[in-house]
């Protein structure tokens, strides 16, 4: 048995006294100091570490408000469509939740880009805080899952047919991919089988792992400590008590900023829930109103907004390309043989890239772009190990990054503008260009964060 | 440049090309100029006239499934009015707004199930149908002899065209320094116009004022709970205002001890 704790609290009060008990059998005192009170924030946060709060507040609401969705939703393929509007009409407040709901989806992604960006600015993701990157790509790729399984729910035509194409996409993985579609689809079209496995997927397989991950992105960073936007490490700094210089706790300091970030949010959030729910077609689609017909493929299949840039990509990634993609493979991978050591990696690495090379002219460009939408994504996890510079923040790099992370920023909104499009082929070949932007980004980064220019960081934060 | 004022320059970038690039969503199926519609789904006495014309003309073929008669109470009538001159088919008040013409045998008819209108609003859009159910014209060439610009080869046929009467297509070549102007495919670019054969019993005007009012119907059907929705955001936004202020003030309170 463990040693008797001495009591923290004062005993004369029942609030003391009720503390004390449970802190003899559970350390909700040591919970409390480690991960708020004396958990050591960087005074210098910026607008951008707003979002992720933000977004562990939207995946509450999402809980909550699926939970009430399901008590009324019918996961099945004749009745779904109705089930929703009757929470939309009938339900009391049905069109609140339904609309929290719907809202918090594409809140949510906005939220999730914009806190990827603020690791792009600041190199949050660089060493010693791989890891908590890690947990969050993961939560990343959950969240597309989470919006793919859940966009079907609601059986309209968009629903129908968008997962007919996504689940479509498996099926072109050679050899196995035809049984893949149909092992997933559990049918040989979207059914009423598809319709309620993606529901079990939807509300309970997926948020169990979400929720994981998002205990283990918040402990692997509780153990490095947060970064900040000069990128300087301010454990490096302590005073005697062992507690950083520029630190300061993240309660009460970052628990009131954070309400007051709360708060904004919220507001922005009401104006598109209870004035623009549908937001001119983007978060809601107006052909999702028409209930799903297995035998009318509609004339314009568009996912939602959040999935548009690595559509784009699969779109953008044609036969007439293969070319210019082989040329690029090659270059990088010559320059990626000068920088190996040994010559079994060279060698093995050359024979890699002359496999792709030789399946680019053999193997689908359907199946291509299926790879290369699912390299846009995956990316995101190298980029600890493809991110070469000796400083974090974008505020001591110099110009190469600087035009390389702009670039990529407006290729990924071009590409994103594009996927709601009908694509033409002036359309398609801004969506290529884009597409070799949008990779150069990554696959060059090795290079150009050595060749660039830096600053020094400050030994201490600098504001 | 200072990485502030590059991550500022580029949200203010991003803010613009979003401007730039954020286009209506809706994918139209054909390039058709849209007349705009000033509907009012709080104006009682419009939606009023819009259910009315609904019942007498659209629930010939159209259901509003999704619909029960009761939600028409929410227009300031009450059950004996809905019961009397609102609801010809089912018994109850209850009851949903199905039609009378049965699904397979509209389908041998018109060669499509005519759609539910419960929701067609949301698909469609306001300006969509205010222009479609005013460009209808005779045209011997189809089954049903009625034809329509913004949805060519429709199935349906001219319901109301009692009130709004007969009219023929005219096409005028777009003329350009006294030439015919054409698309890229060599089509001559036409300008359409109708030409009244037969006066309906309503005016041009009253009868845009009717599809106006049926239109207005429609969007409130789409989605009854609009009306309560955009009050109550009214207050919700007022509340969460005051909550940014004290929580603002609360934040600069914390934070006078920072340096």
């Amino acid at each position: 048995m463990a040693e008797a704790k001495v009591p923290v609290y004062d005993e004369s009060s029942w609030f003391g006294r009720t503390l004390n008990w449970i802190d003899a059998r559970f350390p909700l005192t040591v919970l409390w100091n480690t991960q708020l009170a004396e958990y050591y924030a960087p005074k210098n946060f910026n607008f951008w570490y707003f979002f992720g709060s933000l977004a562990l507040l939207v995946l509450v609401i999402q809980i909550v408000t699926g939970i009430f969705l399901t008590m009324h939703y019918k996961p099945d393929a004749t009745l779904a469509f109705a089930s929703v509007e009757y929470i939309m009409r009938e339900v009391p407040w049905g069109w609140l939740i339904r609309y929290m709901h719907s809202t918090g989806a594409s809140a949510f992604f906005i939220l999730v880009y914009l806190h990827m960006f603020r690791a792009l600015l600041y190199g949050s993701y660089r060493k010693p805080r791989e890891l908590t990157w890690i947990f969050g790509c993961l939560i990343f790729l959950c969240l597309m899952a989470e919006a793919f399984f859940g966009y079907l729910l609601p059986w309209g035509q968009m629903s129908y047919w968008g997962a007919q194409v996504i689940v479509n996409l498996f099926g072109a993985i050679p050899f196995v991919g035809p049984d893949l579609a149909i092992w997933i689809r559990g049918d040989y079209v979207i059914s009423d089988a598809t319709l309620n496995r993606f529901f079990a997927m939807h509300v309970i397989a997926i948020p169990l792992v979400l929720l994981g991950l998002v205990a283990a992105h918040l402990i692997a960073l509780h153990e490095t400590g947060s970064n900040n936007p000069d990128g300087v490490e301010i454990k490096k700094h302590k005073d005697a008590r062992g507690i950083p210089l520029d630190g300061i706790p993240f309660h009460p300091y970052y628990t009131v900023k954070d309400i007051y970030g709360v708060m904004v949010f919220l507001l922005v959030f009401s104006i598109i829930m209870f004035f623009v729910p549908a937001v001119g077609g983007y978060f809601l689609e107006p052909n999702n109103f028409i209930p799903a017909d297995p035998l009318k493929t509609p004339p314009h299949i568009a996912p939602v907004w959040y999935f548009t840039p690595y559509y784009s990509i699969l779109r953008a990634t044609t036969e007439s390309i293969m070319w210019l993609v082989s040329v690029a493979v090659a270059i990088l991978t010559v320059m990626t043989m000068f920088r190996l050591r040994s010559n079994a990696l060279r060698g093995a690495l050359a024979v890699v890239a002359l496999a792709v090379i030789a399946g680019f002219f053999t193997m689908e460009a359907k199946f291509w772009g299926v790879v290369f939408m699912g390299t846009s994504v995956l990316i995101f996890f190298a980029l600890p190990w493809l991110d070469q510079a000796p400083v974090k923040s974008i505020r001591y790099r110099g110009p190469i990054y600087r035009v390389a992370l702009a670039l990529f920023v407006v290729a990924f909104f071009i590409l994103g503008y594009l996927g709601v499009q009908v694509p033409t082929p002036g359309r398609n070949l801004v969506a290529q260009v884009c597409m070799f932007v949008y990779f150069a980004f990554f696959f060059l980064m090795p290079w150009y964060t050595r060749w660039d220019s830096h600053r020094p960081e400050p030994e201490r934060i600098s504001k | 440049m200072s990485g502030r004022m590059f991550s500022r320059s580029l949200v203010v970038t991003l803010a613009g090309l979003l401007v730039v690039l954020a286009g209506p969503a809706r994918a139209q199926e054909e390039e058709v100029t849209l007349d705009p519609v000033n509907i009012d789904v709080t104006d009682l006495a419009s939606l009023q006239s819009g259910a009315r014309t609904f019942v007498n003309y659209c629930m010939g073929c159209h259901g509003a499934h999704l619909v029960r008669y009761n939600t028409l109470l929410q227009l300031g009538l009450t059950d004996i009015q809905v019961k009397d001159n609102l609801q010809f088919t089912g018994d109850k008040i209850g009851d949903y707004m199905r039609t009378a013409m049965p699904a397979k045998e509209a389908k041998e008819w018109f060669g499509v199930t005519p759609p539910d209108l419960s929701v067609i609003a949301r698909v469609r859009g306001a300006d969509w149908l205010y222009t479609y159910l005013r460009s209808f014209y005779r045209d011997p060439s189809t089954t049903t002899g009625w034809n329509n610009t913004v949805f060519p080869n429709v199935g349906m046929p001219h319901v109301l065209w009692q009130l709004q009467g007969v009219r023929v297509k005219k096409e005028t070549p777009v003329m350009r320094n006294g030439k015919e102007v054409k698309d890229e495919e060599g089509h001559v670019l036409n300008t359409v116009t109708f030409e009244t054969v037969q006066p309906g019993t309503q005016s041009a005007a009253q009868y845009d004022r009717t599809v106006r009012d049926l239109v207005n119907f429609l969007v409130w059907m789409g989605e009854p709970s609009q009306v309560e929705r955009q009050r109550i955001g009214v207050f919700v936004l007022v509340a969460v205002g005051i909550l940014i202020v004290l929580s603002y003030l609360l934040y600069k309170e914390y934070w006078k001890d920072v340096h």
